[in-house]
């Protein structure tokens, strides 16, 4: 929630910037996402190497993709951020952070940091991924944060089980769900406040996690710090940042981001026929399965002859199986090697040494997981642009 | 969970209590305030019919890079950009007066 410093701040943000119709200084260069109107400033934030801007107020910053051809670990300074409401927390004091747990428990808590760093810890390698990750690719088009494929990212992540805190907190019989809030907070009062939920059962999994490290260091600003919620295999938008308050209630919660935002068809395949209405929604859960050839960008030019190609893969938590590359267009496929297990929420590399006569060339990748769920070879849809896992293709051509 | 036995219920006593305790005697040893500076925005509304009050309706809560951002196209003019509008309004509670509706979307459709 916003204090009135922060919001004079913002305002001479505001006022400033409708004044000014040159303030460019930030963008660096440009990036290209390949679809329609895909043009994006390179932007520079504290904390962070230059990333794709999509949005400055709120921000919201896709990742370059090359940095996932680095290794399985998404850097801290190359994480994507995503907000949904301008009232960013800017200032953040950790030694006068509490976290609150209230609701159906026998023993209302208020954390400190320093408190929560003192229970047992445990760490967790886990990929988020925003929802609409690839909303742009989407055809046809819909309403949305128009990402490439760069809003996903994989970290260690240190923190304490939810499980631990709402057992000190003691649950009460009947409680249904456990709602989640962070600091951020709306420009007016009246747009709904970001507020998340989870099923009881789920929050008290001991995998869901109250993460105040990211890869050996504090999270970064614009990733949640100094405390954030993990939630293992399942889309960005449950691990809600600058987390301060946990409610643990005993009906379902019905506020705006869980009941009318974030919801998926309620069909076998969460897709509808493109272009068409559900019938019926229901919350966004686990990711699916995808897979990405990091090693070629699409055009790549290369020579002919034997190249190794990389890439990496990653599911909602049964872990990654296989990985099969097919560089005829999808006939054949050819199963890629897994490279070191980090874990069934992590991404899982890959490669393949492959060889490529001169000419144009269409490769593709496709994951399955332990459950045997796999990726469609053609796109599901559904208005909201949420879940992609089609195939992915890169077409290359060797010269 | 039923009603917590009384032995759990001290034990998550002591263990606050434990908890309190070992973070006093941790002093001050974590890390000073964050003020982080967020970048100037980088994008702005594009010249159009009504633009003015385009800014004064739509700048408070974000920047002009959410709407020149989104697909163009037939499909995306006059009842898309309604559609945003309206969603402006009815779900994130926008203030926006009913004679200024029909401009914002006239903005957006002639120049987006």
């Amino acid at each position: 929630m916003l204090d009135r410093r922060d919001l004079m701040k913002r305002a001479g943000l505001t006022a400033l910037v409708t004044g000014l119709a040159s303030a460019k200084a930030l963008a660096l260069d440009t990036a290209t996402l390949p679809f329609d109107n895909g043009e994006r400033p390179l932007v520079r934030y504290r904390q962070k190497r230059p990333m794709i801007g999509l949005t400055s107020r709120p921000p919201q910053l896709e990742t370059p993709f090359s940095i996932f051809n680095d290794g399985a670990i998404t850097p801290n300074n190359a994480f994507f951020v995503r907000y949904h409401l301008a009232g960013v927390p800017l200032d953040i004091d950790p030694d006068k952070f509490t976290l609150e747990i209230k609701g159906k428990i026998d023993h209302p808590l208020k954390l400190s940091l320093k408190e929560i760093k003192k229970l047992r810890a445990v760490e967790l390698i886990a990929v988020n991924q925003c929802s609409g990750n690839s909303r742009g690719f989407f055809e046809p088009r819909v309403a949305g944060g128009q990402l490439g494929n760069g809003a996903m990212g994989n970290a260690r992540w240190r923190g304490v089980p939810l499980k631990t805190v709402l057992d000190i907190a003691g649950v009460q019989q009947g409680a249904k769900q456990v709602t989640f809030n962070g600091m951020d907070g709306p420009a007016m009062d009246t747009t709904p406040d970001f507020v998340k939920a989870l099923d009881i059962d789920h929050a008290r999994d001991g995998e869901v996690m109250l993460a105040y490290r990211m890869n050996g260091d504090d999270l970064p600003l614009l990733n949640g710090f100094p405390l954030r919620l993990v939630v293992p295999g399942y889309y960005g938008t449950y691990w809600v940042k600058h987390l301060n308050e946990i409610t643990v209630i005993d009906n379902v919660f019905d506020g705006f981001w869980m009941k009318s935002a974030y919801r998926i068809p309620d069909t076998p395949c969460n897709c509808v026929e493109p272009g068409t209405a559900p019938k019926a929604t229901i919350p966004i859960g686990r990711f699916t399965v995808r897979s990405f050839i990091t090693s070629l960008a699409d055009g790549a030019r290369l020579k002919p002859g034997s190249t190794m190609l990389k890439g990496i893969a990653f599911d909602g938590g049964k872990g990654i199986r296989e990985v099969a590359v097919a560089i005829d267009g999808g006939k054949t496929w050819t199963p890629a090697k897994l490279g070191k297990d980090l874990g069934k929420y992590s991404f899982r590399e890959w490669k393949l040494p492959i060889k490529l006569a001169a000419g144009p060339h269409e490769l593709k990748v496709r994951a399955t997981n332990n459950a045997g769920d796999t990726q469609p070879t053609e796109p599901l849809w559904n208005p909201a642009g949420y879940l992609r896992n089609v195939v992915e293709t890169v077409r290359v051509t060797a010269a | 969970m039923k009603h917590a036995p009384l032995l759990t219920l001290v034990a998550a006593a002591l263990s606050l209590a434990a908890l309190r305790l070992a973070a006093l005697s941790l002093g001050s040893a974590s890390a000073a305030p964050i003020s982080y500076t967020l970048p100037d925005e980088t994008a702005a509304f594009k010249a159009g019919p009504n633009l003015e009050v385009v800014q004064n309706n739509c700048t408070a809560c974000h920047s002009a890079d959410y709407v020149s951002t989104q697909p163009r196209g037939p499909k995306f003019k006059k009842d898309f950009w309604q559609a945003e509008v309206t969603k402006m309004i009815k779900v994130y509670g926008a203030p926006i007066a009913d004679a200024d509706v029909p401009k914002i979307v006239e903005y957006l459709a002639a120049t987006y």
